[in-house]
């Protein structure tokens, strides 16, 4: 038989560094769940956390928690839970698992983190359906649970350009949400502190599209699997100083990574660009897959999710709305198609991969022939595979695999004629 | 032997097949088994059996290629292994040296597989996962209607009206199926709906460019879906002279090219 390469799986250094501040995120929102002083808000990825960090609450993202549940391959066995009470196992596999896991009272937080049993008890939920709808409907069923308030922003959709009219809307919005959430934390809202917590968001955000950008490098110092954990500060620790400093050392130690010339694969061969969320329960197997075929998957659309260039300290509330409204999910497909043709030449793209997410429909670009308009307009052959954020059984390794091997060997065909 | 001879296997999720070829291409053997449970020895019976068709011996080798589902548990080969979309690709290339699309119905899976007037691919599409339109598809039919997959093809012929099979799920289109039984459908109607069904699954995967050509076990052993599959798209197809052995072809084809280099 063949040997198969093992691939060499680079550490990152820093690593170490985004575990400690990650472990005291979690503690802190441990303790400001049993602490009178402290409320706890919950919040959309990008929902208005600025807003709720800037009120002083301690703020947690279902979505982190889903993410967690689905990389430690509990998912598949807790949205069954959450089946049977009505949630289809088509809809967001991040609802159904994160219910499933409350019905069952488990959370990986327990086991990483001794001491915390699960997610903290909310006083408060607050959404932004720019993602979709679905977050709506689990934050409401939570609402529902805990009897608590569940407010939020209805985003528009399917917009090309951010309009001002759109701001308008959006930014009445979310000054719609501060009497009910001074109500919840007893406090008012102090502007200087939402300044500076906007400010520190714009300062983490910018210093995470620095860290993606240093995979414009040949090879590829980092890849799209790392930026699926780095990215765990950008997401739940936005808005903080902790995150601005993590990410300075990140950046660092990959801009060495590149006067190095280290890549994260070795001998680079393919650059790809990965279009629709992470497999999370296989991020390990499908980073080594790719590492075996000597191909970097060095960009993706979701990691560059949480890079808001329009956070503006001068103008808190309405650059919030600006910011939540230039997200790529929301956007028509004509700026989608506009945006994944710039990164294509900016990273020096062979090929695109899209995760068709079974559960996941605003995340799959895949299914209104997206993937063949611009590979007639680029000329950079494409791949779909079917998979699911966390639903593994909406997933075929096998399936997988080959796709992904008879890709790059159609690849390697272009470049022995070219 | 004094010319040496080139393998290429391919191990797919219901048969094993193994080619045999010289080195100007030519196809001196073949064997095919049921890939069954035990990988290694299947292939290693299948190599030994086209090797005694094709007079040569296992130290003629020049070299071998194994693809398929089950490639990576073979043994002898001298070749990185390439995946069948592939090896699929370069068998009907080989037969046909033109810009063609390929539709390869196997066990398991479909594909759909383009290539230009230069062999090079220019995509491929795979059935998601899901046996609909598949050998298994037609297995699945013959157990149920307790009708042997051989007589399957002759009945349809004999059909004089077509019972449509809608649902998308091998499963649920066996429910279908039984429906039509209970309403007293002629057998062989209802065949030619299970292969109509079958192709129509497959055509729904892509579009169809340039010539189309046709291969794969369910084919070879359905000739029945050629004509029919010609009828629904309005034109002729092609069809190697070996329908089951272009991806063991291909990887054929391959070895002798890696050992050449």
């Amino acid at each position: 038989m063949a040997a198969e390469k093992q691939p060499a799986r680079k550490k990152i250094e820093s690593t170490g560094q985004m575990m400690k501040i990650m472990s005291e995120y979690f503690y802190d929102l441990n303790d400001a769940a049993a602490a009178s002083d402290r409320k706890v808000a919950w919040c959309t990825s990008v929902g208005p956390a600025e807003l709720l960090r800037a009120m002083g609450f301690a703020v947690h993202f279902p979505e982190n928690h889903a993410a967690m549940l689905g990389a430690t391959r509990m998912a598949t066995e807790l949205i069954p839970e959450a089946n049977t009470i009505g949630y289809s196992p088509d809809i967001c596999s991040y609802l159904t698992a994160d219910i499933g896991a409350h019905l069952k009272g488990i959370s990986p937080l327990a086991r990483a983190y001794p001491g915390i049993e699960a997610p903290p008890r909310p006083d408060v939920l607050v959404y932004n359906t720019n993602q979709c709808r679905d977050v709506q409907d689990w934050f409401s069923w939570y609402a529902r649970e805990f009897d608590v308030p569940c407010i939020g922003i209805t985003s528009p959709k399917n917009f090309t350009d951010v309009s001002e009219i759109l701001v308008d809307d959006v930014t009445r919005q979310i000054e719609a949400l501060i009497p009910t959430l001074e109500e919840v934390s007893g406090q008012s809202l102090d502007m200087a502190r939402l300044r500076e917590t906007v400010a520190l968001s714009r300062e983490c955000t910018e210093l995470w599209r620095q860290v993606l950008e240093t995979a414009m490098a040949v090879p590829a110092p980092l890849t799209f699997f790392d930026g699926t954990i780095h990215m765990g500060p950008a997401v739940v620790l936005r808005g903080t100083r902790q995150a601005v400093d993590y990410y300075r050392q990140l950046l660092a130690e990959l801009q060495q990574r590149i006067a190095d010339g280290s890549g994260a694969v070795d001998d680079e061969q393919y650059r790809i660009y990965w279009e629709g969320m992470p497999v999370w329960g296989r991020l390990r197997q499908h980073s080594e897959l790719f590492a075996r075929l000597n191909v970097s998957v060095l960009v993706s659309t979701y990691c560059s999710s949480w890079i808001f260039p329009d956070f503006d300290p001068e103008e808190p509330i309405r650059s919030m709305a600006r910011a939540y409204l230039g997200l790529f999910i929301v956007r028509s497909d004509a700026y989608k198609e506009q945006y994944i043709k710039q990164m294509l030449e900016k990273f020096r793209i062979d090929g695109i991969i899209y995760h068709d997410a079974k559960t996941c429909p605003c995340n799959s670009n895949s299914r209104y022939g997206m993937p063949q308009r611009l590979e007639r307009e680029t000329g950079i052959p494409s791949l779909v595979i079917s998979g699911d954020l966390n639903d593994l059984r909406c997933v075929s390794d096998e399936q997988t695999v080959t796709n992904v091997e008879a890709f790059i060997e159609q690849l390697e065909e272009r470049k022995d004629h070219a | 032997m004094t010319r040496p001879v080139f393998i290429g296997l391919d191990m797919g999720a219901s048969r094993t097949k193994v080619v045999v070829i010289d080195d100007q291409g030519a196809l001196l053997g073949h064997a095919v088994k049921k890939s069954g449970i035990d990988f290694a020895a299947t292939a290693a019976i299948c190599l030994d059996d086209a090797l005694l068709r094709a007079g040569a011996g296992r130290s003629d080798i020049g070299g071998a290629m194994a693809t398929g589902y089950g490639r990576s548990n073979v043994t002898f080969v001298t070749s990185r292994s390439k995946t069948e979309i592939s090896c699929h690709a370069r068998g009907c290339f080989h037969s046909f040296p033109e810009a063609q699309t390929i539709i390869d119905i196997g066990g398991q899976d479909n594909k759909i597989i383009k290539l230009d007037a230069a062999g090079r691919r220019q995509g491929f599409k795979m059935n998601r996962k899901c046996a609909a339109g598949t050998g298994a598809f037609l297995e699945e039919m013959s157990a149920r209607l307790d009708i042997p997959l051989q007589e399957m093809n002759n009945l349809a012929r004999r059909a004089t009206e077509m019972i449509k099979i809608g649902s998308y799920c091998t499963v649920f289109s066996a429910t279908e199926v039984l429906e039509s039984i209970r309403h007293g459908k002629p057998v062989a109607d209802i065949i030619k709906g299970i292969f109509y069904s079958m192709i129509q699954r497959v055509l729904e995967m892509d579009s169809l460019t340039e010539k189309v050509v046709l291969c794969g076990g369910v084919v070879a052993h359905n000739p029945y879906l050629v004509e029919m599959t010609e009828e629904m798209i309005g034109r002729s197809v092609l069809l190697p002279e070996y329908p089951q052995l272009t991806g063991a072809i291909g990887a054929a084809l391959f070895a002798r090219e890696d050992a050449e280099n």
